[in-house]
């Protein structure tokens, strides 16, 4: 079953060029992508950057409209892990704060919200009393880990992850993709793991979606698309990579 | 951030002054050593002596006393003024951000027109217009003060609206109004509050401009700017009428000014020397 289905999704920025005269031109972002993702799997989402990931994941979270084409969501359950954990909390709030956001917006009642957020300190492993610390007082692993657990608490079906260890070291990277997993396992949840780096997403996806100038020029099971590439930008991406991931 | 603030020599001596001035206003029955209007026909215009430290004006009234009860009249006025100027800056300046595109392509306008105003020209066809009354000055001050916080709140927005945790709350479910307060208000105040104090010096300007053309706080309520009105005709005379509410005044806007350029200084770092 999918969660997600994309269907022929186009979205043209127009490119301004002076303040009173109209576009001198659009920059495909999206020029007819088509995606699915299966429940409970991890879709990765590959390409260089500036190839219009990014908006896709915005397009299916329902930040940005698309042009044409259409979203088909199981579940209106989602959330969202950026990559710059610096910018995705908000210097002004406290953890605790940050944390309850988004129960206090479900409604829930507030010592629901106090045990809960209790509970989503141990699984993403940081200690209590972060609750009454600021963001800029953590490490950017740790601050990862805070978006993470705002990410859970609400407890999503879907996850876009946005290049979540992008901005890590290497040594942070693998913790924190463990710890997607593993929440991952946990609460049966589906991801599109959004990446530039082909070992990142080896490990995290199933299925692999290639993307280039807006366009998906290969898809298919990670392993299948990683042993025979079939698109020479697949090839291409693969082989400056190649030591590595061999 | 307390810390950085007494290192600023400036900044620190300028809230002191503010502190003592503010001391002035909350405890003047207590500080001041005589009734602020209590007519004395046997010490008209009496120079500074032991009995009044400032002098007496031509109704014999204590110099000294009148000014630490018009620092009442003329704080509230300075921060309510703000006040005002403040909350309408941050709503106007906010929505016009956050909206964007012919919203605040309007909005935006308007406060160039306001801007054409000369602004103390159009307080006093107002006040001409109302009666002067402290709270009719206060609302016209705020009134016609309130741009530049909007251009400031407006310009954090626009880009604050853009940072991944305004994302992730709309993903979240927040309402616009829920970003606006929750969000973007809190990360935009810092310009703000050094827009502020500078602007508590100005509306103190402003008001005994006022009180000095006689259409500000009228007597017998005494505001500095109507003491210092009062001595203007016995300049020649009696300089203590004058010199005294002038360097209150001076050393008032000179305090908030010191202290709204270091508070930018250690919020607004990026803001230094322009």
């Amino acid at each position: 079953m999918n969660m997600v289905k994309c269907i022929d999704i186009k979205k043209h920025f127009p490119i301004r060029r002076g303040y009173l005269k109209g576009a001198a031109g659009f920059l495909k972002a999206l020029d007819g992508v088509s995606i699915e993702i299966e429940k409970g799997k991890t879709l990765g989402l590959v390409g260089e950057s500036g190839c219009g990931k990014t908006t896709l994941g915005k397009i299916i979270l329902g930040i940005i409209k698309p042009d044409s084409g259409r979203v088909e969501l199981e579940t209106n359950k989602l959330q969202v892990i950026f990559q710059d954990p610096h910018n995705s909390l908000d210097p002004k709030m406290r953890v605790k704060d940050i944390l309850s956001e988004g129960l206090i917006l479900n409604k829930e009642s507030k010592e629901r919200i106090g045990g809960k957020i209790k509970d989503a300190l141990d699984l993403v492993r940081l200690p209590q009393n972060a609750l009454a610390r600021y963001p800029h007082q953590f490490s950017g692993g740790e601050r990862q880990r805070i978006a993470i657990a705002r990410a859970v608490l609400t407890e999503p079906e879907l996850v876009v992850c946005d290049e979540p260890v992008s901005s890590l070291d290497i040594t942070i990277q693998l913790q924190i993709l463990e710890l997607l997993k593993d929440i991952q396992k946990r609460f049966s949840m589906t991801y599109l793991f959004i990446s530039h780096d082909l070992r990142v997403v080896r490990h995290m996806a199933e299925d692999i979606a290639v993307m280039q100038h807006g366009r998906i020029v290969e898809k298919g099971p990670t392993r299948k698309v990683y042993s025979e590439p079939s698109h020479p930008y697949t090839k291409i991406l693969l082989s400056s990579v190649l030591g590595i991931i061999k | 951030m307390i810390l950085d603030l007494i290192r600023n020599k400036m900044a620190f001596a300028g809230l002191l002054f503010i502190v003592l001035i503010l001391l002035f206003a909350l405890f003047a029955p207590a500080i001041a050593t005589n009734d602020p209007s209590k007519v004395d026909a046997s010490s008209i215009l009496s120079a500074p002596s032991r009995d009044h430290i400032f002098g007496t004006d031509m109704l014999g009234r204590d110099i000294f006393s009148r000014i630490v009860y018009g620092s009442r009249i003329s704080l509230s006025i300075g921060f309510i003024a703000v006040g005002i100027a403040v909350l309408i800056g941050i709503v106007f300046g906010s929505v016009s951000g956050y909206y964007g595109g012919r919203v605040d392509s309007a909005m935006m306008r308007f406060v160039d027109i306001m801007l054409c105003f000369p602004t103390f020209f159009l307080i006093l066809a107002v006040i001409a217009v109302l009666e002067p009354s402290i709270f009719n000055i206060m609302v016209v001050i705020g009134a016609t003060s309130w741009m530049g916080v909007a251009r400031l709140v407006r310009a954090e927005v626009l880009t604050l609206k853009e940072r991944d945790y305004v994302a992730a709350a709309r993903v979240m479910g927040a309402s616009d109004l829920w970003i606006i307060t929750k969000h973007l208000i809190p990360n935009a105040i810092g310009p703000v509050l050094v827009s502020a104090t500078l602007g508590v010096g100005g509306a103190i300007l402003v008001e005994s401009a006022l009180s000095f053309l006689g259409i500000g706080v009228q007597p017998p309520t005494p505001s500095w700017g109507n003491i210092l009105m009062d001595g203007k005709s016995t300049l020649g005379v009696a300089w203590w009428l004058t010199i005294y509410p002038g360097i209150f005044i001076l050393l008032t806007v000179l305090a908030y000014n010191l202290l709204g350029e270091g508070l930018r200084d250690i919020l607004e770092p990026r803001l230094k020397e322009r």
